[in-house]
């Protein structure tokens, strides 16, 4: 039984009686409703949304990099037998090199004011050598600097961007600080150069460490408050 | 020779009315603006990525250096989105004194706007009797936190403590007289909240004060009306949330329309605006210092009425007693275990908004069942507000673009993040 109220139910169906294939639910808390989007018919769902749906604000665009979903730090389950170690070798198994085909999504909170409703989208960036999809700057003005903030922190391209540039990092910063391969404390620092008499960057002298282990517990005191399944009509399969 | 019309104009990083670290680059026809560039990021910390590599708990002092004017409405937005994700509900009483919190808060906020933006477009007084009340207020924030600005007070499964039963008091000094000291002292008999309640009873009368300042003031209105103007679609079309959201005529409020807490308890008004204009959002935000003001003085009759608990008692997430830790052996492991590792958080995403001071605050929080967030966004207001700043000053004069970014009500701390 489906725990979400109706309202959201009633949204739902419409949504998905609207867009059929092109919008997949997603799990959700029971008080909101997320839907993942083909990223090709990313703007002309947008679009239909913002002008059938009401949806005429774009609250937040952010990224998310899934690159160590689920990972933990320090292995709980395996290590009772051979005793604890610390956690210090931080993901060092992962490989980084290729982009992966679901690595990077671009998450979408759409309100409407008229409504009183909100929406999640999820739009996963296309496979390939640089992530990318399309821009929603047409649909919402507001999303501009959004799109530029993702760009910047996770190198992901939005196609038909007016003015993609770097927003939040240094003049002439190298990287993308918020993809999970990117250490935390950078590649590079700055300081003074007495006889240079100017500020110099150098590589780093802050050794990588870390103060609290990630650990993923199998916990399911919290679960019967939770729906794991969508909180969508007609897809009760869970 | 070529005539040279445009030139190009750097205001900031390191100017008085940038509020902070903002740099603008303006493109200049003579004195009216062609185009304003806004260049961030010179206060990026990383915030959302340093979450990622702490435990929950330890990231909420981070939050209060986001709009580190409005410390504890971020704490809120933060703490709801782990409580949302545990699916467990605070306390009543404690979910009051976030109430009331929050709207300390606001006025905190509304005084410092009202301040800073008087003294950028020429009023000088109103910044030295906002700081006056101000001063009150952090007194509150210290008596119930320890800390005047970076409170950390708000914890998932409530607030850290209960509101005190004395205020600290003035000692004398040789700075002070003892005629000073005592009428500094005056209403800190009681308790905390006998001292706001005294201070709810003042503050109409201060904000009149203001008001004879600047509302009617010519000048004021001179540098005001029908400067940077919003309309209503464009407001909505470009994220626009909070007082300039309202300034422009949308009735939009998320205590009223998507109440979280005990807000849907509360009385209280939604001011709007009409032409959508700096003085709109001026007036806006003078109405909701009143409006906080109702709102506290309601909070303060249920909390004096009702004492009760201020935190869970479920000890997989809030720690237990200090008393109950010296006998029980569950206690200390539960606090061991909450202070080196934290609680875990079932996988899943949240996404929680509060009306903050400046407009809505959300925070976005992805778990993946580990002790840390696995992504933590935090959809800042001000943000929005600044992107729209270009298209807000142009054909407008220089010295109207101070205008614009004080009535947007620019923190760079939430902005850069």
């Amino acid at each position: 039984m489906s725990l979400a109220p109706a309202y959201l139910l009633d949204l739902a169906a419409r949504l998905t009686g609207r867009f059929g294939e092109q919008l997949t639910p997603l799990p959700a808390l029971t008080d909101e409703l997320t839907f993942e989007v083909q990223s090709p018919q990313l703007v002309d769902v947008c679009r239909v949304l913002r002008d059938e749906f009401r949806f005429e604000m774009l609250v937040d665009l952010s990224g998310i990099d899934y690159l160590h979903y689920g990972l933990e730090e320090w292995q709980t389950h395996s290590a009772t037998s051979s005793g604890f170690g610390r956690a210090t070798a931080a993901h060092a198994a992962v490989d980084t090199a290729p982009v992966a085909p679901r690595r990077f999504a671009v998450v979408y909170h759409l309100l409407s004011i008229e409504h009183n409703l909100r929406l999640r989208l999820r739009a996963y960036c296309e496979a390939g050598d640089v992530p990318i999809v399309d821009s929603v700057v047409d649909v919402w003005p507001g999303a501009n600097w959004y799109e530029r903030e993702v760009f910047d922190l996770f190198g992901v391209y939005f196609r038909g961007h007016p003015d993609l540039r770097r927003i939040l990092t240094d003049y002439g910063f190298v990287g993308f600080p918020f993809r999970k391969d990117f250490p935390l404390s950078g590649h590079v620092e700055v300081r003074y150069d007495p006889d240079k008499g100017r500020v110099v960057y150098q590589p780093v002298s802050i050794e990588p460490r870390v103060l609290v282990p990630r650990v993923i517990r199998d916990d399911q005191r919290y679960d019967a408050l939770l729906t794991s399944a969508p909180a969508v009509v007609g897809k009760s399969d869970a | 020779m070529p005539e040279v019309r445009n030139f190009t104009l750097n205001f900031g990083p390191q100017h008085p009315a940038a509020h902070g670290v903002l740099r603008l680059v303006l493109e200049l026809d003579g004195e009216v603006v062609q185009k304003a560039d806004p260049h961030i990021g010179l206060l990026h910390r990383g915030t959302e990525k340093l979450a990622e590599s702490k435990p929950f708990n330890q990231s909420i002092g981070y939050m209060d250096r986001l709009d580190y004017v409005s410390m504890m409405c971020n704490e809120h937005a933060y703490v709801m989105a782990i409580e949302k994700l545990l699916g467990v509900t605070v306390p009543l009483r404690a979910q009051y004194i976030r109430v009331m919190f929050d709207e300390i808060t606001r006025i905190l906020n509304h005084l410092m706007w009202l301040g800073a933006h008087g003294l950028d477009i020429g009023a000088m007084t109103v910044f030295l009797y906002c700081f006056r009340e101000r001063e009150d207020l952090m007194d509150c924030y210290e008596a119930v936190s320890g800390t005047r600005m970076h409170a950390t007070y708000y914890r998932p499964g409530g607030v850290y403590r209960d509101l005190p039963d004395t205020m600290p008091i003035y000692q004398p000094s040789k700075f002070r007289s003892r005629k000073e000291i005592d009428r500094l002292n005056a209403a800190r008999a009681g308790s905390l909240l006998d001292f706001i309640q005294d201070f709810t009873n003042r503050f109409p009368a201060c904000v009149d004060e203001y008001e004879t300042l600047l509302t009617d003031n010519r000048i004021w209105k001179q540098r005001t009306v029908n400067i940077g103007v919003l309309t209503p679609e464009r407001a909505k079309a470009l994220s626009m949330t909070g007082p300039v959201l309202r300034g422009s005529g949308v009735v939009w409020d998320l205590r009223k329309h998507q109440p979280y807490d005990v807000y849907d308890r509360m009385n209280f008004d939604i001011p709007v605006g009409v032409n959508g204009d700096c003085y709109d959002r001026y007036l806006v935000r003078i109405e909701e210092m009143r409006q906080s003001n109702r709102i506290i003085q309601q909070c303060i009759a249920w909390l004096k009425a009702n004492p009760g608990p201020v935190m869970l008692d479920d000890h997989k997430i809030t720690p237990p007693r200090r008393v109950e830790m010296k006998g029980d052996m569950e206690s200390l492991i539960h606090h061991f275990k909450l202070f080196t590792e934290g609680y875990t958080v079932p996988k899943g995403e949240a996404y929680a908004a509060v009306e903050a001071p400046k407009g809505e605050f959300g925070v976005w929080l992805v778990s993946d069942g580990a002790n840390k967030p696995y992504r933590l966004k935090a959809r800042a207001p001000g943000f929005a507000h600044l992107a729209a700043m270009d298209e807000m000053v142009r054909g407008h004069m220089l010295a109207d673009v101070v205008a614009v970014i004080g009535t947007l009500d620019i923190v760079f701390g939430e902005i850069d993040r």
